[in-house]
């Protein structure tokens, strides 16, 4: 049977049975064009260039496998934090244990109830700026999410919003799958922090799609915890515009497969788009890839990719980042950077740098490392009477830190610390 | 303090012999000084006592106040006092000086049994200490040792010896890379640290430094072995002729 049968067949196989959940006019058809767009491209598999160095196959089977719990007293991130709450349990979204929808200079929504409106500002981002993103590299999981999300929630910031919003996902139900939707607008001038955290499902399926209006800031750092056999696939669309900042940080412990695909499209003069993101991986069974695509179609932007991997005992790590300098894009200055530290010969990390530009007045730079701890830098931190396992604890953050500085608010880079402390003290 | 007898080492990967049969005896409160020709030794020296990787004892021994360092892990021996002064300190990027110290103060504590310093009480030493050696809060707030100059990184190096307190120190050509105005701040700094219970073990070149740091013994080493031993006049000699006389002599 020809490849391209056994893909739609695999397609059909996973959509069949799938039910859009019916809401307004205009939702119902960003779904079902979404559904569209699912049939015309396939569910994507090993043989596909995109996902070379991913098997998407436990992503894109009928039923999700299994994901025990993992428990420890940690206790929830950012809890010192003020900020607004609100809980998916598996995938649902749980107004008990939410804080109230109500917070000052943005307004916040359940997808669902957006969808039921005829006139919503969702209405011109969602699936839209997904579709866009559809070009030139196909990205058919993330149009199935649009097809199918269950949940999600809006916000729109209007104002400069102090109080961080902070969508908890916990994870309870080992064979949970999960398929989430969000929608941000930051309005002209706005500004809004959002703060992602928690496992969320054995498998999740996760967008966010981000529209960010002229001199608007958004700012985004996520902590994808913990459960070692959880899987996940997500997708960050985000539209930029003149004079506004995005800036977005993941830090990843565990799961056997992560997939966190980011896209970014900077239209507007004068503005800045930053992603970046550390990861933990131990294990033969922890895969975790990062891919990225950077397009500038503005002048004078600036742009940073910087992610950074620690990986032990046969751990997998997979880069692709890709900047695009349209034609015009003059004055662009483009930055990617992607490390990874391997803790033993078994780890392994592949990296796919890209840079395809179209303009002659640009910086662009890009490098990509694979190392050892330093043997140097290890005896020397022993030779002050720190202990073997401290100094490569020490080294290791030492190694992430660059990572980290990304975070622009120390608080919150110091909560992650915390934790990446702790997730070392745990694997040493 | 530190005894040498018939250390011989040669390197794990390739059979070179570099110490060919050491015999050093450094009594507490002293300050010996080893000069000698590149390539002589000197620093293999430093590196095997300290517990480097990448040497291979083959014959000898070494103990710290009556015990065996060569078979200690070189955490260990920096608990039981032993403290090497880097030739190159190691840039560690992403880590504050400050908590570096502290770390490493607190786990040698640790593991001599002793109680932590509390984050107030470490503050108020370090700021004390850093002062005394032009180090400022700056310096201290950095990642260990990046973007220092050759001076600042020397000085972080005395910070973390009085700091930690050893009772052996070993001093690693401290005077390379330094100018005159440096060299001088390093020298005060060591020279407040000498005490009865202390002993050096200053590794260099130049008798420049040694006009700073003033030595009870002097050894002059080479091709592996320490060739003479004097009073402080053996440096000025050293200074004055080079070693060609000194080796021709012994020769």
């Amino acid at each position: 049977m020809a490849l391209a049968q056994l893909k739609t067949d695999a397609t059909e196989a996973r959509l069949a049975g799938a039910v859009l959940p019916e809401a307004a006019a205009w939702a119902n058809e960003a779904r079902a064009s979404a559904l569209a767009r699912v049939r015309q491209m396939g569910l994507p598999t090993k043989r596909d260039e995109y996902w070379k160095y991913t098997d998407p196959t436990t992503l894109t089977a009928v039923d999700a496998p299994e994901a025990a719990l993992f428990v420890n007293d940690e206790g929830p991130l950012f809890a010192d934090v003020d900020r607004l709450r609100i809980v998916f349990v598996d995938g649902v979204f749980d107004p008990e244990a939410s804080d109230d929808l109500q917070s000052e200079g943005v307004e916040v929504e359940r997808l669902s109830d957006a969808m039921q409106a005829d006139i919503h500002w969702v209405k011109d981002i969602y699936g839209v700026l997904e579709a866009r993103g559809q070009k030139p590299v196909e990205r058919p999981l993330a149009a199935l999410n649009t097809a199918l999300a269950t949940d999600g929630i809006v916000i729109r910031a209007t104002a400069k919003v102090t109080k961080p919003i902070n969508f908890i996902y916990l994870h309870q139900d080992v064979a949970s799958d999960a398929v989430l939707h969000n929608v941000g607008k930051v309005v002209a001038g706005a500004e809004v922090t959002l703060l992602e955290t928690g496992p969320a499902a054995a498998r999740f399926s996760k967008q966010l799609e981000v529209d960010v209006a002229e001199g608007g800031t958004f700012h985004h750092v996520r902590a994808q915890g913990r459960d070692h056999e959880r899987r996940a696939i997500t997708h960050c669309f985000a539209r930029i515009a003149a004079n506004s900042s995005f800036k977005s940080f993941t830090l990843t412990f565990n799961g056997v497969l992560t997939r966190n695909e980011c896209v970014l499209e900077i239209m507007g003069d004068d503005a800045v788009a930053h992603v970046a993101g550390a990861c933990v991986g131990d294990g033969k069974d922890f895969h975790h890839d990062d891919t990225v695509f950077v397009t500038h179609d503005a002048v004078n932007c600036e742009s940073r990719q910087v992610f950074k991997k620690v990986l032990r005992n046969g751990a997998t790590g997979v880069f692709q980042g890709k900047i695009l300098v349209k034609e015009g894009a003059q004055k662009t200055d483009g930055y990617q950077i992607s490390q990874s530290l391997l803790l033993d010969d078994d780890s392994q990390f592949q990296a796919k740098p890209e840079l395809e530009i179209y303009a002659d007045d640009v910086a662009c730079s890009h490098g990509s490392t694979s190392g050892a701890i330093d043997e140097t830098a290890l005896f020397y931190l022993r030779s002050r009477g720190v202990a073997l396992a401290d100094a490569r604890n020490l080294l290791t953050l030492s190694f992430l830190a660059e990572a980290l500085d990304e975070i622009e608010d120390s608080t919150l880079a110091d909560a992650l610390r915390d934790r990446l402390e702790g997730w070392l003290a745990r694997h040493s | 303090m530190l005894e040498i007898k018939g250390l011989k080492v040669k390197l794990e990967e390739e059979d070179k012999q570099i110490l060919k049969g050491v015999d050093l005896n450094i009594e507490p409160g002293t300050v010996h000084a080893i000069m000698g020709p590149n390539g002589s030794g000197k620093s293999t020296l430093s590196y095997v006592l300290s517990g480097r990787d990448g040497y291979e004892v083959t014959d000898g021994a070494a103990s710290l106040l009556g015990e065996d360092v060569l078979e200690m892990e070189p955490e260990e021996r920096a608990a039981a006092g032993l403290f090497l002064a880097f030739q190159y300190p190691v840039e560690i990027p992403g880590g504050g000086n400050m908590t570096f110290l502290r770390t490493a103060v607190n786990a040698q504590r640790k593991a001599r049994g002793e109680e932590e310093l509390s984050a107030g009480d470490f503050l108020k030493v370090v700021r004390e200490k850093a002062k005394s050696l032009k180090i400022d809060a700056d310096m201290l707030k950095r990642p260990v040792n990046v973007g220092f100059s050759g001076g600042e990184k020397k000085r972080n190096e005395i910070l973390q010896m009085a700091m930690l307190e050893p009772k052996m120190c070993i001093l690693d050509e401290t005077d390379s890379g330094l100018d005159v105005d440096a060299m001088k701040l390093v020298s005060e700094g060591v020279n407040a640290l000498r005490s009865e219970g202390r002993a050096f073990l200053v590794i260099t070149h130049y008798q420049r430094l040694l006009d700073h740091i003033k030595p009870d013994v002097v050894h002059i080493m080479a091709d592996g072995k320490i060739v003479k031993s004097g009073g402080p006049e053996l440096a000025l000699e050293v200074e004055n002729n080079g070693y060609a006389d000194i080796l021709a002599e012994v020769a």
